[in-house]
């Protein structure tokens, strides 16, 4: 079903990676959320899945988080079975759930505190670990507040910081920046490519192409409960894209009136309601060509592939609608 | 940063076994609960008391002034305060047990979810099931204790045997609280809870012999207020707090008995309620 390079399921070697997944589905009644999916990740590796809402990203976190029993296909998460370890597992995990589930009837400080004990520190080490913590995130000054009045990106640090409290071996991160400014966004990515540096495996999802080009070394793009593709972001744009994409935008009307005037001047060409691409090694060449034909859009962009333009060619739609 | 450069690359750590263990985790919920409760212990603590001291001078004392001098025989020679206390025991710990199972478990499922968060460590659903009972009972024993702190003060009490009427209001609160529980684990807004109270706690609270005995009731519907658990709550309070337990202990027994019963069919059905919603996200 994908390109995966990691080597063919072999169930009597002990998988090696941190997650293994062969097969793995979710199924609800007659809905298949995740269908038959493969892709191992490896120790000390930011691995991603990409997609849009309702691909399936987040009932495949659920399954690796051991919330979500698994329908069908095998999974190992830490060397473990899910089914059966589902708690040692969970008390290795560090997760970021999509939407915050802090307590706010409680200070900054205390929800970290109690996140602890959840994991069984004993309270002094959990003191020191929230207040390292707290520092971690540039939440320290607002240690005794309530959690209530902080704004959106704060509470997303708060709830890494308390993900950090157990040493986790493996960090989940469900769409981890989604609904944030663009300031909050980088400050959290900030902190997450520090925990990458330091060697923390870190899992995440997202519909941004460009938080999955800036934090993960390999990713698999999801669609429609399946994995359509997988490899690094470099990788994933030399294989289904240019080096370069023209963007052209016509005034009101004028693009419904084209036809067959784009022919031969890229590689390949997408036509979208509101402009149209030009894919090709050199831009440029491609926008004086079209001038050449007499082609004269309203506005003319010409930039690099990213991981959109994989996910256009891959499903033939935008990532975020 | 230390807590950082703890994190091991998953290869070589071995699972704990501290994190497997049953009472260790469900301490931990009611650690949780407690940690909650602290910001609002003193307000608590001061309606715990106004409660008692309100309902039993206006009803035992105003309204038993009225009743106590035309309507000696009904109460059987007890002035009606003395009938009055031990069903409103019952009746507020009750009361408070169901308004426990509802808004705050509601909130750690839906608004905050914090049972959410709870259930991505090694804390199961079981846990936090047994850990919100446990605190619950806390929560009651406090409100029940002060109850008859208020009731001995009032002189409403005629026998040493109230000590144990707390416990017995415990339970008839828990057997409203865990079936309770279990329904809000199916919910999602708290619209139902208007209609629960409307129709299932208010009209137990008046007609399960807290106020008056059920004999008063037409005879037809008498049987009805043998299922309330409140009524065998009610009873089992009464006959310790008038020390006639001892005339009926079989009697005593049996509504002990059901009230026990109820809270661990609604302990079990949580079980599953919770478990289910938390695996459904």
């Amino acid at each position: 079903m994908t390109e995966t390079n990691a080597a063919p399921a072999d169930a009597s070697k002990p998988p090696e990676s941190l997650i293994h997944a062969r097969g793995l589905t979710k199924r609800f009644g007659e809905f298949t959320a995740v269908d038959g999916v493969d892709f191992d990740v490896q120790p000390g590796e930011a691995f991603g899945f990409l997609g849009p809402n309702g691909a399936g990203k987040t009932s495949t976190m659920r399954m690796i988080g051991c919330t979500s029993p698994i329908s069908d296909g095998q999974l190992s998460v830490l060397g473990m079975n899910p089914r059966r370890d589902g708690t040692r597992i969970r008390a290795r995990l560090g997760v970021v759930p999509q939407a915050d589930t802090l307590d706010n009837e409680l200070t900054v400080r205390e929800n970290l505190l109690i996140y602890g004990r959840y994991f069984g520190l004993p309270r002094d080490e959990c003191a020191r670990r929230a207040d390292e913590l707290l520092d971690f995130v540039q939440l320290t000054d607002r240690g005794k507040d309530l959690v209530e009045p902080l704004s959106g990106g704060m509470k997303r640090r708060l709830t890494i910081a308390r993900s950090l409290i157990n040493e986790p071996d493996l960090m989940l991160l469900d769409e981890p920046t989604t609904g944030l400014d663009p300031q909050a966004r980088h400050l959290l990515w900030d902190r997450l490519y520090r925990l990458k540096q330091r060697g923390v495996t870190l899992v995440l999802t997202t519909h941004y192409m460009d938080e999955a080009e800036q934090l993960c070394d390999r990713l698999v793009v999801m669609d429609k409960a399946k994995i359509v593709a997988e490899g690094s972001p470099q990788q994933l744009i030399e294989r289904y894209s240019t080096k370069e994409v023209a963007e052209f935008r016509f005034a009101p009307g004028i693009q419904e009136t084209l036809d067959g005037q784009f022919e031969g001047l890229a590689e390949r060409i997408e036509r979208l309601p509101d402009r149209v691409l030009l894919y090709a090694d050199d831009g440029e060449a491609v926008v004086a060509g079209a001038h050449g034909r007499g082609l004269h859009p309203e506005t003319v962009l010409v930039r690099r592939s990213t991981l959109e333009d994989v996910f256009l060619r891959l499903t033939g739609r935008s990532l975020i609608e | 940063m230390a807590a950082l450069a703890g994190i091991r690359d998953g290869r070589t750590a071995t699972p704990d076994p501290r994190y497997v263990s049953t009472w260790s985790t469900t301490a931990r919920v009611i650690e949780h609960r407690a940690l909650q409760y602290r910001r609002t212990f003193r307000a608590s603590i001061f309606g715990s008391f106004g409660i008692p001291v309100l309902f039993l001078t206006a009803m035992g004392l105003g309204l038993g002034g009225y009743v106590d001098k035309s309507a000696d025989a009904a109460l059987h020679g007890l002035t009606y305060l003395q009938f009055l206390a031990p069903g409103l025991l019952a009746a507020t710990v009750m009361q408070t047990g169901s308004f426990e199972a509802t808004f705050p478990i509601l909130g750690g499922l839906q608004w905050n979810k914090v049972f959410h968060a709870m259930f991505a460590t090694p804390i199961r659903p079981a846990d936090i099931v047994y850990g919100n009972v446990a605190w619950i009972a806390l929560r009651l024993s406090l409100v029940g204790a002060v109850f008859a702190i208020v009731i001995v003060a009032f002189g409403a009490s005629k026998s040493a045997l109230v000590v144990l009427a707390v416990p017995s209001a415990v339970l008839t609160g828990l057997a409203f609280a865990t079936p309770i529980m279990a329904f809000t684990a199916t919910q999602r807004t708290p619209d139902r809870f208007a209609t629960l109270f409307r129709f299932g706690v208010t009209p137990l609270f008046l007609f399960s012999g807290t106020f008056f005995p059920i004999e008063s009731l037409p005879a037809v519907i008498q049987p009805i207020a043998w299922l309330s658990p409140l009524w065998h709550g009610v009873e089992l309070c009464r006959e310790l707090m008038l020390g006639t337990v001892g005339d009926t202990p079989l009697l005593a027994l049996i509504h002990a008995l059901v009230l026990v019963t109820i809270a661990a069919i609604g302990v079990a059905v949580a079980l599953r309620t919770v478990e289910a919603r938390l695996v459904k996200g």
